[in-house]
């Protein structure tokens, strides 16, 4: 079964523009996927609709094959727990008051999590290649590569099924980029993950199926390999010629 | 023709801490050069103590000479002088560099209008709007006539970027410095402004200072590259050399994530 469905899925704010516009598609469990966009594509749009932070305006999101309804309480609980998020901003999304501890526990106290609290920390912690120390300090004294890292040990510290990651390179430099994506490729043996971005290398590094999105709708979509090495619509095209390589000069 | 810039030893402290160590290198007119580095590597600094506008607190020694006048210790007025003459600077966020509340036509006037009365040229108000329409034609701004009217937060933010590169070249400068241009854009638009930068510095001959930590953009955009880490030159050299056969420990690092990314996506396409 697939872990996530929209089927027909349509976004507007208000009355306004649509932002989204009948977007189909599937995730399924052990298949990383990359959504791939620029500005304006509605990208992030389609991230918040699947963790349930709005509702779309038309179609349906399911999970599990269940309708995903954030007024159900109980399917919300273990939705919450089967579905974290990692964000663009290691600086603006950890709450620079707290110890690194309580951050990384908040997902297991929020979501009632009955386990060890100590444990699954130091256990996140040693996952994403953080000191046991680490636990102690605060947000402050890290690197933005660091706190990424942080960011990413809250988000498998309840061990969900699916890891949506919106631009999480993003803000990094291209070596912490790298281990990045390293850390992400030994997590994804354990947990799905959805990578928003608009970084194309970024997200072929990592997902076995792309959603190349323009404007609010879906291009293009398939199996990554194919998409990269015989991309059919112009978009995409343009996408990856636009993308610069190092191979080009030198 | 003499150097645009020279920068000569320089090196950056704050609170008795080094920042930058003996930096030195040069731009002459129609050179492209690319300043590489991480976060905390100092490639900003170094632009910023090539137009005298280190922050409160930083002291910069060595040599920075820009059109043949020394900066480093010179009076602000001296250096203001220069600013818009020798040297015009775009940076990464085109929002932080516009005024939100006045239209772009007039922000781009108001530089050229500074610009002529700084040559002696007096301006009519006909001739000020004819030279912005001709600097936003010159950046391929769309429509000039409705886009001057519009205020930042109503363009795209390429149209914003290409709207601080007409203000630049409304200076008429004879160096540009161009700090992480394209970062915040689209990677569409990004290759549209770099392709913008390349052809205005060609037909212009006007030096480049290109900063960025993007090897592949830098690659677009300059033909010689230095590489900054923890504020110190590791090594320098063409384009085709650093990235084709980086010597030192660092540079390889860098190369060996830019080609992973090449790979994903597929050099060959």
């Amino acid at each position: 079964m697939s872990l996530v469905d929209l089927a027909a899925v349509s976004f507007a704010y208000g009355r306004g523009r649509s932002v989204l516009d009948g977007v189909d598609l599937r995730i399924e469990a052990g298949r990383n996927l990359g959504i791939v966009g620029e500005s304006g594509s509605g990208k992030t749009t389609i991230l918040r609709l699947m963790l349930g932070l709005a509702r779309p305006t038309a179609g349906r999101i399911a999970f599990r094959g269940e309708p995903l309804d954030p007024g159900n309480r109980p399917f919300m609980r273990g939705f919450r727990r089967a579905v974290q998020a990692v964000f663009q901003d290691p600086y603006s999304s950890l709450d620079p008051r707290q110890k690194v501890a309580d951050i990384i526990a908040e997902p297991l106290r929020s979501l009632k999590v009955e386990t060890d609290v100590d444990a699954a920390v130091a256990g996140a912690l040693a996952s994403v290649d953080l000191p046991p120390d680490t636990a102690g300090r605060y947000p402050h004294e890290f690197s933005g590569g660091q706190r990424q890292r942080i960011a990413i040990a809250r988000a498998i510290v309840s061990r969900p099924d699916l890891v949506l990651a919106d631009e999480v390179v993003s803000a990094l430099d291209l070596t912490t980029r790298i281990r990045i994506v390293d850390l992400l490729k030994t997590l994804s043996e354990k947990t799905t993950l959805v990578l928003v971005s608009h970084d194309i290398g970024f997200v072929a590094l990592l997902c076995h199926d792309l959603v190349i999105l323009e404007k609010g709708r879906i291009v293009e979509q398939g199996p990554a390999r194919d998409i990269l090495s015989a991309p059919r619509h112009p978009y995409t095209r343009r996408l990856l010629a636009s993308t610069p390589r190092l191979a080009d000069f030198a | 023709m003499g150097d645009l810039l020279t920068i000569d030893d320089l090196s950056i402290r704050h609170a008795g801490r080094p920042l930058v160590s003996g930096v030195s290198l040069s731009v002459t007119a129609g050179e492209r050069l690319g300043l590489i580095g991480e976060s905390g590597s100092g490639k900003s600094l170094t632009a910023l103590a090539a137009i005298g506008l280190l922050p409160e607190g930083m002291t910069a020694s060595g040599s920075v000479r820009l059109a043949g006048r020394e900066v480093i210790g010179a009076a602000d007025r001296d250096v203001v002088g220069l600013r818009g003459t020798a040297v015009a600077t775009i940076f990464q966020e085109p929002l932080t560099a516009l005024d939100p509340l006045m239209r772009i036509g007039d922000q781009i006037a108001e530089v050229a209008r500074r610009r002529a009365r700084r040559d002696g040229r007096s301006l009519s108000r006909a001739g000020v709007a004819a030279e912005v329409t001709a600097l936003m034609a010159r950046v391929a701004l769309p429509d000039p006539a409705r886009l001057s009217r519009a205020y930042p937060h109503e363009m795209s933010g390429g149209q914003r970027q290409r709207a601080a590169i007409a203000m630049a070249l409304a200076c008429r400068p004879r160096l540009l410095i161009a700090d992480e241009p394209t970062t915040a854009l689209d990677v569409t638009t990004q290759a549209e402004v770099l392709k913008l930068l390349e052809t205005l510095v060609r037909e212009e001959n006007m030096g480049l200072l290109f900063i960025s930590h993007d090897l592949p953009v830098v690659g677009a955009a300059v033909d010689r590259v230095v590489v900054l880490r923890a504020g110190e030159m590791v090594e320098e050299g063409t384009v085709a050399e650093v990235f084709g056969r980086p010597r030192h420990p660092y540079t390889i690092g860098l190369v060996e994530a830019a080609r992973a990314f090449d790979r994903a996506i597929g050099a060959a396409l």
